[in-house]
């Protein structure tokens, strides 16, 4: 079968300065997968180079002949001196039915706002109404930058839930940059670690046993990261009381 | 009636007004009023290069103002482009200009026209220029409008579209040197960016859309130029600076109004 999304040593840079180096991934068909990474780690700058926002310094994108992508940023700031409505913003740049536009905010939870100013929106809300134009035109790949950026737990945790409900109806490929680990993993078929290069790769499992992994989230934080591994170690059944034990809100292991 | 010169006066204004009205919105919502005013102020330069080489004024201020809004756009690629630097090309453009203008020699120039128009003294050709510089503008922001926005909102959003924020943006300048130059006769150097600036500010309280808010900011904009024309006549006043001084009125009126309309 085809990718629909492959990178072949692929090498970015910002003014001389290599952020990313011999990237070599592939997104299948129907597959979610997450780019985790500290920050500065070249996580936002390879989605980028995916859409062709910034180009190469050395390798390559291929991109599947036809391939329609949904993308949503890590946030957009409006400007306040522009007057938008949901709806009017679902129709950017290309003009759709307003059937079309009510559905797509019907699967990204917020059927009800398509006559609110954008900028009047809460972040929850704003998330799912790029979330909602990343589905118009049947995408065969969401790429999503940290689209849980200033959302609480478990606000993050329901927009996930709400991307798993996507792909399951939708079938499309999922990409996704996060910093919310324990949430993210445990939806995703395929983890990316990344540091300045694919530091390693793998099932969720496979990635949070990995030394490569460890070292940079695992005994380097201290903090509730490593809190979380020490018990996902010696519970690898997700047995929900035990998170909650921990001081865990229900809704962000709900799914998981 | 184009012989009247009060006729070609009014439609002189109308004609700039329908180009640098919505043209300006993007200005507004693209935080780019430092980047209209240098591009304006470097109009002079071009008035002087036009003088000292016989070309049509026209001409030297559309090529003049390209290549500066050419500068700057490329500058902002490379992130050097600060609120300072904006403001640096902006001044030194204008008195690089008026020196330029200073050395010409044999012609006896009336600067202030340069500065602050001459909307009483427009030609039937000027007014031709004009009106096609402005449908021109208009036609292109018309044909590029839903880039256009989509760039506006984030140029990542737009490339994911498949579309190029790079163009988009050397659409945005193009406009703006043509809009610049046919409206150099009307309003001057100085005050161009006014009406940029002022109609689009006027116009956002009462808008719900960005086609609303264009269509807004070009009746408000038609209202300031006839209205500025009137008041200029009735006072003796000079009739550029007349017609941003109602703007800036009717500017004042919105912003005061805009709380009234705040809901929802």
């Amino acid at each position: 079968m085809s990718a629909l999304l492959q990178t072949r040593n692929l090498v970015l840079a910002y003014g001389g300065n290599t952020v990313l180096r011999d990237v070599n991934i592939s997104i299948a068909r129907g597959e979610i997968v997450t780019i985790v990474g500290p920050n500065g780690s070249g996580k936002s700058s390879l989605l980028r180079a995916l859409i062709g926002a910034i180009r190469p310094a050395s390798g390559t994108v291929m991109r599947a002949p036809g391939l329609r992508v949904g993308y949503v940023p890590q946030s957009l700031s409006i400007d306040s001196t522009l007057p938008l409505t949901v709806a009017r913003f679902l129709n950017l740049p290309r003009r759709i039915s307003a059937q079309a536009a009510q559905s797509a905010l019907k699967d990204a939870g917020v059927p009800e706002l398509g006559q609110r100013q954008l900028g009047a929106l809460s972040g929850g809300q704003f998330q799912r109404v790029l979330l909602a134009r990343a589905l118009l035109h049947a995408p065969d790949i969401l790429i999503l930058d940290e689209a849980t950026t200033g959302l609480d737990q478990p606000g993050a945790a329901q927009f996930y839930r709400q991307i798993e409900q996507v792909r399951r109806t939708r079938g499309c490929a999922v990409l996704m940059v996060s910093h919310d680990l324990h949430v993210v993993m445990a939806a995703s078929d395929r983890v990316l670690c990344l540091n300045g290069h694919v530091c390693c790769e793998g099932t969720p499992e496979v990635v949070a046993d990995a030394p490569e992994y460890r070292a940079l989230f695992g005994t380097g934080t201290q903090g509730a990261l490593a809190l979380y591994r020490h018990h996902h170690d010696h519970d690898h059944d997700h047995d929900h009381h035990d998170h909650h034990h921990h001081g865990q809100s229900p809704a962000e292991t709900a799914d998981a | 009636m184009l012989d009247d010169f009060i006729v070609r006066a009014g439609l002189a204004g109308l004609g700039v007004v329908l180009a640098a009205a919505p043209l300006g919105c993007f200005v507004v919502w693209r935080r780019m009023a430092y980047f209209g005013d240098a591009t304006s102020h470097a109009a002079i330069l071009g008035v002087a290069l036009a003088l000292a080489t016989d070309v049509p004024v026209f001409a030297g201020v559309l090529a003049v103002a390209l290549a500066m809004a050419l500068i700057i756009t490329s500058l902002s690629e490379r992130q050097v482009s600060s609120d300072a630097l904006l403001g640096v090309l902006a001044h030194a453009a204008l008195a690089l200009g008026l020196v330029a203008v200073s050395l010409i020699e044999g012609v006896r120039v009336d600067l202030e026209s340069y500065l602050f128009g001459e909307i009483l003294a427009v030609s039937g050709r000027d007014l031709a220029v004009i009106w096609s510089g402005a449908a021109l503008v208009l036609a292109l922001l018309i044909w590029r409008w839903q880039a256009l926005l989509t760039a506006t909102l984030s140029p990542d959003l737009a490339t994911a579209s498949g579309l190029s924020p790079r163009r988009e943006q050397l659409i945005l300048t193009i406009a703006l040197a043509i809009t610049v130059a046919v409206a150099i006769k009307v309003v001057g150097a100085l005050l161009i960016a006014a009406m940029l600036i002022i109609p689009a500010a006027t116009a956002r309280p009462f808008s719900r859309t960005p086609e609303a808010m264009a269509a807004c900011a070009v009746a408000v904009g038609s209202i300031a130029a006839l209205g500025g024309l009137a008041g200029a006549f009735a006072f003796d006043t000079p009739a550029g600076p007349s017609i941003v001084a109602l703007a800036a009125g009717l500017f004042a009126l919105s912003a005061a109004l805009s709380p009234l309309l705040r809901h929802g």
